[in-house]
Formats: C-alpha cells, sequence, structure tokens
C-alpha cells in the first residue's frame, strides 16, 4: 500500500490519481521496462458532474482509490470513461463501479463485449453509453469529446479530449514504460528510448490506424498529453505526435516508388539442396517484369533488419530443410518477430528439401496464413539435392509466385474436391 | 448435386463447390486474402465484398446481420465464415 499517495492536479481541477509501479521488468509478456512504469487514471470536474477517466492495474488500486478519495466523493462521480479495456487500465473498474454505482459508464461502441467480460454480471447493475467518434460528455461548463482511435492498439481504444483545457487523455497512445514519481515529460528522466520502443511493440502493427488517429488529433493541438502509461507530456506536447507520424512513415524508403512489387527469398540450407533450389525460385521470380526480387541466405543475417525489410515487402517466400520434423530455427525467429508488423494481405510461399518426412514446407505455409498472408501457391518439395527438372520446378514455383504478385497469373478453375 | 462456381478475385482462383460450402472453407484452401478471428460470425474480421452474384449466397442471419451493421457493411459486404454458396450461378468475393 501506498502511504504517501497523493493526487496530482495537472490543470484546473483535473487530477492525476494514477499509480506507480517501478518494480516491474516485463510487461505485456513482450516489453521490457527498465525502470517500471505507471498506470496513469484522471479525474475531471465540471461544474455538474465529475468523471474518472482509466484506472489502473488491480494489484495498484489502493493507490488509486486513496488518491482518488482526495479530489472526488463517489456519490459526486457521474461517468466513468474507459478508454481502453485492456486490464492495465480496467482492473480498478469493477470496484470504482462497486463504489460509485451511478456513474454512468462509456466505452467506444466496440468495447462492449470485453465491457461485459471485465463486469461480468455486475454490468446489469450500471447504465452505460457505447460512444461513437465525436461523442460528446457534458459536466456542464465542462465537456468531453470522444476521439475514436481504433486499433491503437485494440478495435476499442479511444481518446478523451477536454476542449477548455486542450487536454488530450490518450490511452496508451502516446504512452511510454517509464515510472518516474516527477510525471511531467520536461521533468523526468530522459525516456525518449522508452516512448519509441513501446510504439515499436505495441503500435507499429497498426501504423495504418496510426496515421488515422493522426489525423484527427493534429487539428486538435493539444496543450497537455496525458497518456495512461508513463510521462504526461506538456512540454512540446505536439512533438510527440510528430514523431507518431514519422515512427508511421516507411522505415526503408527505397528507389521503386510503388512502380514495382517486391519480392523476398530468405533461405538456409545445410548441404546446399535447398540453396539450389532458392536461386531457382529467384531466377524464376526475376523472369517477370515488375517485380524487385531478392534473396538472401538466413545465415548470414539478423532477424530485427530483415523484419524490416519485411514490413516494406509484398511477398516472402522462405526455404527450409525439414530438420527432426521442423523447419529450421532461424526461419521461425524471422517468423515469431512478424507480430510487431503488418503481415496481413501480403502474398507468402515456401519451398524445402527434405529426406523422408518433409514437414518443413506446410508448417511454414501454415504460419504464413496464421499471419493472415495469401498463399495461394503450393509450396515445392523435393527430396534430397533437386534434379535439373526438379530444379525448372522451382523456376516454374519462382515465377508463378510473381506472376500472381503482380497480377498476371492466368485465372485458375479447380473443384472442391481437389482441394 | 448442384454447384456453384466461387471465385476469389485477389487471387484469381475459382473453385467449382457443392451448394451448401462455407466461404471459409474454400478460401482458406486456396490461400485467398480473406482473413480469419473467431470464425463464428462475431468479430467481423471476415469482412468479404461480394462482386457478383451475391444471390448465389445464403441470407444473412440474424447474427451476422448485427455484425455487418456494427461494422458499416456495404449491401454487397457478407462474413466469409457465415456465407453458404447456394445457388448455381458465379459468385466472386474478395477481401473487403
Ligand atoms: C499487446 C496485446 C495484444 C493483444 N492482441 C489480441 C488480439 O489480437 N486478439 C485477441 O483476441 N486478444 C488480444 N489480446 C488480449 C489477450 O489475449 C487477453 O488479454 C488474454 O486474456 C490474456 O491472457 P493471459 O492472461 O494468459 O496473458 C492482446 C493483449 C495484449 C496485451
Ligand atoms: S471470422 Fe469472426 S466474424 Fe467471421
Amino acid at each position: 500500500m501506498n502511504k504517501n499517495a497523493k493526487a496530482v492536479e495537472i490543470a484546473k481541477d483535473i487530477h492525476w490519481v494514477g499509480a506507480f509501479d517501478p518494480d516491474l521488468r516485463v510487461f505485456d509478456l513482450i516489453l521490457k521496462t527498465a525502470n517500471g512504469t505507471t498506470y496513469n487514471a484522471y479525474v475531471v470536474r465540471g461544474s455538474e458532474g465529475v468523471a474518472v477517466i482509466d484506472t489502473v492495474k488491480e494489484e495498484f488500486s489502493d493507490a488509486f482509490f486513496e488518491r482518488l478519495e482526495q479530489v472526488v466523493a463517489y456519490e459526486d462521480i457521474t461517468a466513468v470513461i474507459l478508454n481502453h479495456l485492456e486490464p492495465d487500465h480496467v482492473g480498478a473498474a469493477p470496484e470504482l463501479m462497486r463504489r460509485a454505482p451511478q456513474a454512468r459508464i462509456y466505452v467506444s461502441n466496440r468495447g462492449l463485449k470485453l465491457l461485459n467480460a471485465t463486469l461480468k454480471d455486475e454490468l446489469e447493475m450500471y447504465a452505460y453509453t457505447l460512444t461513437n467518434d465525436g461523442d460528446q460528455v457534458s459536466l456542464g461548463d465542462r465537456t468531453l469529446t470522444f476521439v475514436h482511435t481504433p486499433y491503437l492498439h485494440w478495435p476499442e481504444t479511444k481518446c478523451t479530449w477536454v476542449e477548455d483545457e486542450k487536454i488530450l487523455f490518450s490511452c496508451d497512445v502516446f504512452g511510454s514504460h517509464f515510472c518516474d514519481e516527477r510525471l511531467y515529460n520536461d521533468l523526468v528522466g530522459d525516456f525518449r528510448f522508452s516512448f519509441e520502443y513501446y510504439f515499436k511493440h505495441i503500435m507499429r502493427p497498426f501504423k495504418r490506424f496510426v496515421l488515422e488517429a493522426m489525423d484527427k488529433i493534429e487539428p486538435l493541438e493539444p496543450a497537455l498529453i496525458a497518456p495512461s502509461h508513463g510521462p504526461i507530456l506538456r512540454d512540446h506536447p505536439m512533438e510527440y505526435v510528430r514523431s507518431y507520424r514519422s515512427l508511421s512513415a516507411s522505415r526503408l524508403p527505397n528507389e521503386m516508388e510503388g512502380k514495382e512489387k517486391s519480392l523476398l527469398i530468405f533461405y538456409m540450407s545445410a548441404y546446399g539442396a535447398t540453396a539450389d533450389m532458392a536461386r531457382s525460385v529467384y531466377e524464376g521470380a526475376s523472369d517477370v517484369d515488375g517485380v524487385r526480387v531478392s534473396l538472401y541466405d538466413l545465415q548470414g543475417g539478423e532477424t530485427d533488419p530483415f523484419v524490416d525489410l519485411i514490413e516494406e515487402a509484398d511477398c516472402l517466400v522462405f526455404g527450409s530443410p525439414t530438420i527432426n520434423g521442423d523447419a529450421v530455427k532461424p526461419v521461425w525467429d524471422v517468423l515469431a518477430s512478424l507480430i510487431s508488423i503488418e503481415t496481413k494481405g501480403k502474398f507468402g510461399a515456401a519451398f524445402g528439401s527434405y529426406g523422408w518426412s518433409g514437414e518443413a514446407v506446410p508448417m511454414i505455409e501454415d504460419r504464413l496464413r496464421g499471419l493472415k498472408m495469401r498463399v495461394p501457391e503450393k509450396g515445392v518439395r523435393i527430396k534430397f539435392h533437386p534434379t535439373e527438372q526438379e530444379l525448372e520446378d522451382c523456376t516454374a514455383f519462382g515465377r508463378s509466385i510473381a506472376e500472381t504478385l503482380c497480377g498476371k497469373a492466368k485465372p485458375k478453375v479447380v473443384d472442391f474436391a481437389d482441394l | 448435386m448442384a454447384k456453384g462456381k466461387l471465385t476469389f478475385g485477389d487471387i484469381d482462383v475459382s473453385v467449382n463447390v457443392p451448394a451448401g460450402t462455407r466461404v471459409i472453407e474454400v478460401s482458406e484452401k486456396v490461400g485467398a486474402g480473406i482473413i480469419y478471428g473467431c470464425r463464428e460470425g462475431d468479430c467481423g474480421t471476415c469482412l468479404m465484398s461480394v462482386d457478383e452474384g451475391i444471390e448465389n449466397l445464403s441470407e444473412p442471419s440474424a447474427l451476422e446481420d448485427k455484425v455487418l451493421k456494427e461494422n458499416m457493411a456495404g449491401k454487397d459486404m457478407r462474413l466469409a465464415c457465415q456465407a453458404q454458396v447456394i445457388g448455381e450461378g458465379e459468385t466472386i468475393v474478395k477481401p473487403a
């Protein structure tokens, strides 16, 4: 329990009532936090109502309620605004509703199922409103406006805008896992790496949506951005908005300017069989105009730069031998790392040499489909070293993928029974 | 048995399918770009646009209708995990 928990007034009648978690070292399984994080929650008071915006992770409820009670009586709370229903923000929400059952809950229209899952049977005891982009809640002399930011980073995420103070309660947007009790970006330690690291792990797969959200947020020109993790951005807040825009831009601008499609082939090979196949696939794909083809031996590269390349590519082809009934680890390392980028809709394919069971190719194909990629061409598998004829099959395979990629493939008709 | 022709516009593959086949059963096999989440008409992930032959698909259930509305889907959009091919003509679909 935090004995010295004090609410902090961040603007007139607007308080921070969050919690500090300095000991956390790994967040959501995928992020490291060198000095912990904060769960930021806020209270906004108007002449005719009080809104609580977000709560904290459940274990930190005590500090949250202690701060909350310093600035508002439970019976005066009129609105509980849940910008995002991830457990680190709604952990204390069920208890908050038990203490302030008269308050109306506001979640975005896509959040109902998550609200249900958060409050379970208790939901029926409370009033709630599903919000649309631009909807408002009046607190008398103050109005809150909801700015929907879907997929930053869950489907239901939204921000809450307080016009009179030009404050954006941005939830996970512009957040960072950085714990420093001085709270404000101009007072805390250097957290720039945390801000970018957070973007890279949480927002990067949703760049497209980030750009749409920035189109809504930029014109507001917030004077202060109050995210749900890490420092409150009061000094040069627009720099952080611009930073989100530049982090969402293409990491590797290239010469093709969208005129060509890019097809990347990655392979590994112990005895050279899969490597021979890779070269033939490469030659076949290179025959097709309008495609820029690249060939990489995974043994000669690190995963991260390949992930950057893949983010910009249109088609990925993986070659792996089957080793102990599986594709090899460097292939899986790349495939597992694609969680941080958008892969949906890219084309994919697999090939590989094998000895007797040949699981690698179908396993890679399953993973590509799992990444929501299109896998229209059945992978090529060859027993041991390919013959001349088999290499030609690989060339045809490469050509066919490249043709499908740029829409030049002949339409195919198949029977359901043959699939 | 009646067969319909189900064409995936994004990869130019057509499949002759028996009546009653759900689009999801075919799109996954041919590697089309339609994607799936819940697979039971809940999440709206599998939204597809039907460019031709929407009359060859089963009528949306009340559940599907609700999800379509939530996702502000146009008249020519369906959920691939719900829609079944019922007619004999050609139906052309692609990811929404
Ligand atoms: C960064 C992040 C991304 C998530 N993405 C998804 C998702 O795409 N689909 C989904 O159904 N749930 C998603 N979730 C929700 C988790 O699956 C859910 O919170 C689950 O209850 C966590 O289980 P655990 O307690 O075993 O970690 C995501 C959660 C986090 C933290
Ligand atoms: S996959 Fe969820 S609605 Fe179809």
